[in-house]
């Protein structure tokens, strides 16, 4: 037998992130303070010393603490180990930390905010540092407290499909874990070998799953959160219904560690499929992709799980980047490509259906051409074309990535627009490498009305920047659309809330803000606009 | 030979990425409710028969005959017309199902399914046929030997290239331990088919609704005359040992505890 048997799944892109995280070779990015200089730090925070990490000691197990400052009962850590925590995969944001924690249980977070909450130590929860705005990482010399080493699962309910878990669990593992059982996670992304859950509740992360199971604001039914002052908020609730009280739980959902760090999570798993068809199809134009996703919607109703759109742009750097690791399914080049995947529990229902409706498209000339999984590793292959882009993009080059919600008819004019004006500014010619921006690619899930722009440049550059931002911003905002739809704000958009939200809006994010962290010690610099403030 | 005919085999197998799991009896592994597909080798062999004939239709001088004709065939439950479907639609004419039940199918072996090509090999008359090296099912890896063996005809096994020129004449690079061989023989000759010899296309679904329309032909062991009573018997099938999950340790002295203590090592 000299097959290779993979495991069950999609193993092909499990770790997306963790293979591009060491780009230590070269020579590394700037500094995060020296990229922004308009950032400046908070007077009000202490400076860490020597007995904050002796401290720090006497809470956590010795190898749990990481500084770079020496104690009297321990040496001086290594600035390169802490690189990792201080910088994201994408090689975008470096921080200046000198000291990070990694606690193992909820007692142990409650002990470390308590005293930096006196001490006006800021602090930078981190999950699996697969982020993609700068959310996780520190801006200057911020502590960070990494939820690594919380990845116990406390329980499961194969009757309800309640899991309880620690934060810091993986995805995948839970995954894994629940699959066991018959069951499924009610969110998978790109990132899923090495994010946590706790990070995706924190960041409200959506992925492709979310136009079957929807959002964490109703998957999840409770989380255990340690808030700034150490207080332990125990909300690890097991029940889809409940309404007693004010719904705590999901000012936290999204809240990106600025009100209090997530350590224990409730939510409910739905049962897994038992059967999967994934179809790629070519289509024409962005109108027939449209035409296509209206007709998957009345037709495949209740067993689509994912409506995936990508650009011929897309599809270029994918090849490019997968090298023997994928081909182009079909035979001729398309400017579009459509992913539907269906699951269902049995395989004859769900092939009459897909097929019914495969055979309609074609009829009425919504899709040209396509393939049809007609086993599992096809079923790996064709989510691999969709789930390596953000990988091809950042191996491509330097990449602005814009996750923004439009409604769906628009959708795609976003990259076109973008396209245009960085054109006429003398910045970007289609087909030529000899410009500041190589490539402007769209793709993401038309399900949700949520488009990944991603610019790939020669450089990050202010020159760059400045085409893009705010112009993407103000676009947006006057299609009535979302400047992050599933991966936050962090330090990346903290700026730019304005165009998505009221003033009446920020206005009571920041009284929230200053209610539950009255120091404003908890992920500072990022996610509220700067503005005045509010104390 | 002016032109070729080719006959595949396609069997319908647990799909290679499932996790396989032991039935509580030991008797068998578990089957329902869990997805099959075709087995890779033959897919290959699909594959191979679909390029052999593009090779001819692309470059006619290349001296590779004209393919007339591409027949897929299946010995398996009535589902492996599945199987079947999707060798229509990579690109094969037409399909012979043999169909036995769930339960003979489940034990249906190697010698069995030999005799029941030969059957259809001698109404058929093909030139060339091309099955997989082995079905990672039973892992048996002896139908295409056996055939060969029946028909009284030459073979090429674990093909990882093949070449037809004119004058009846094949040439079959073959994976050997430590490297290739190459063989020449005539046709008709029996050919299985190693990994590397091609990697298969997916159906179009162009393709897919053309196969809807293409022939299958239905038949039973009975048809053919041949008896597949199982000659081998089962006694028992059980899983490999699971592997120990790794422990990690706090310190030096505790490590060297449990490489003393434990383990018996030191």
């Amino acid at each position: 037998m000299h097959l290779i048997r993979p495991v069950q799944g999609r193993p092909l892109t499990t770790s997306t992130p963790s293979l591009l995280r060491p780009t230590t070779s070269q020579a590394g990015p700037a500094l995060t303070s020296e990229k922004y200089p308009q950032l400046k730090r908070n007077p009000s925070f202490k400076s860490l010393t020597s007995e904050d990490v002796s401290h720090f000691r006497k809470i956590l197990s010795p190898g749990s603490v990481l500084s770079t400052l020496a104690t009297p009962d321990a040496p001086a850590t290594e600035a390169e180990e802490l690189h990792a925590y201080n910088s994201d995969w994408m090689g975008k944001y470096l921080g200046q930390s000198r000291c990070i924690l990694r606690p193992k249980t909820t007692e142990q977070v409650s002990q470390i905010l308590q005293y930096c909450h006196a001490q006006r130590l800021a602090v930078v929860p981190q999950g699996g540092n697969t982020g993609l705005v700068g959310g996780s990482v520190p801006v200057f010399d911020e502590v960070v407290l990494s939820l690594n080493n919380m990845n116990k699962i406390r329980s499961f309910d194969p009757i309800s499909g309640v899991l309880v878990c620690d934060a810091g669990c993986v995805l995948e593992s839970l995954d894994n874990y629940v699959a066991e059982q018959d069951h499924i996670m009610p969110l998978d992304l790109g990132a899923k070998g090495s994010c946590h859950i706790g990070g995706n509740i924190s960041t409200n992360a959506g992925g492709i799953r979310y136009l079957r199971y929807g959002s964490l604001h109703g998957s999840v039914l409770g989380l255990e959160v340690v808030l700034p002052d150490g207080t332990v908020l125990e909300n690890l609730s097991t029940l889809r219904k409940d309404s007693t009280g004010y719904d705590i739980k999901q000012l936290f959902i999204g809240a990106e560690g600025t009100l209090g760090i997530v350590t224990g999570v409730s939510i409910v798993a739905p049962p897994r499929p038992k059967v999967q068809t994934v179809a790629v199809l070519g289509v024409d134009s962005y109108e027939s992709v449209q035409k296509t996703f209206i007709a998957a919607k009345q037709n495949l109703t209740e067993i689509i799980s994912a409506f995936e759109f990508w650009d011929r742009s897309s599809m270029n750097m994918v090849l490019a980047h997968a090298g023997t690791n994928a081909r182009d399914p079909l035979a001729d080049e398309y400017p579009f490509y459509v992913l539907i995947e269906t699951s269902g529990f049995k395989k004859e229902h769900d092939d009459e259906k897909f097929s019914e409706f495969l055979e309609m498209v074609m009829e009425k000339g919504f899709v040209t051409d396509g393939v049809l999984s007609e086993n599992a590793s096809q079923i790996t292959m064709f989510w691999y074309l969709r789930e390596t882009i953000a990988e091809a993009t950042v191996k491509t080059g330097p990449t602005y990535k814009y996750d923004v919600s439009i409604p769906v008819p628009q959708l795609y004019n976003l990259v076109l627009d973008t396209r245009q004006r960085l054109t006429d500014m003398g910045l970007y010619k289609e087909g030529s490498a000899d410009y500041a921006v190589k490539e402007v690619t769209g793709y993401g899930h038309v399900g949700d009305s949520n488009l990944h722009l991603n610019v790939v440049a020669k450089e990050y550059s202010p020159t760059v920047s400045s085409a893009l931002e705010p112009f993407i911003y103000e676009w947006i905002a006057n299609h009535k659309g979302s400047i992050s739809a599933e991966h936050g704000l962090g330090l990346m958009k903290a700026p730019y809330l304005c165009y998505s939200k009221g003033p009446s809006m920020i206005q009571t994010m920041q009284r929230f803000k200053q209610l539950m962290d009255p120091h404003g010690i908890m992920n500072p610099y990022k996610y509220l606009p700067a503005a005045e403030k509010s104390a | 030979m002016s032109s070729l005919r080719i006959l595949v085999g396609c069997k319908r197998v647990i799909d290679y990425a499932v996790k396989i799991r032991v039935n509580a009896g030991q008797t068998a592994v578990e089957v329902a409710g869990v997805k099959h597909s075709m087995n890779p080798f033959d897919e290959i062999a699909v594959e191979e028969a679909v390029r052999l004939r593009e090779r001819h239709t692309k470059d006619p001088a290349s001296g590779s005959p004209k393919v007339e004709e591409i027949i897929a065939v299946s010995c398996g439950p009535a589902k492996a017309q599945e199987t079947l479907r999707t060798a229509l639609a990579m690109g094969a004419d037409r399909a012979i199902h043999v169909e036995v039940d769930e339960k003979q199918a489940a034990n249906l072996q190697p010698l069995a399914v030999a005799q029941l090509f030969r059957a259809i090999i001698e109404k058929e008359k093909p030139h060339l046929v091309i099955l997989g090296k082995q079905a990672i099912d039973d892992d048996a890896g002896q139908t295409g030997e056996m055939l060969a063996g029946l028909l009284n005809w030459p073979q090429g096994t674990f093909a990882n290239k093949i070449d037809i020129t004119g004058d009846n004449a094949m040439k079959v690079v073959r994976e050997i331990d430590g490297g290739l061989e190459t063989l020449s023989t005539k046709l008709p000759a029996v050919v299985t088919t190693d990994l590397r010899l091609n990697e298969p296309r997916y159906a179009s679904l162009p393709n897919i609704m053309k196969a809807k329309k293409k022939p299958l032909v239905k038949m039973t062991p009975a048809d053919l005359s041949v008896d597949i009573t199982p000659r081998l018997e089962t006694i028992k099938v059980t899983e490999p040992s699971k592997r120990q999950g790794g422990k990690k340790v706090e310190s030096v002295d505790e490590l060297l505890d449990k490489l003393k203590n434990e383990a018996g090592v030191l």
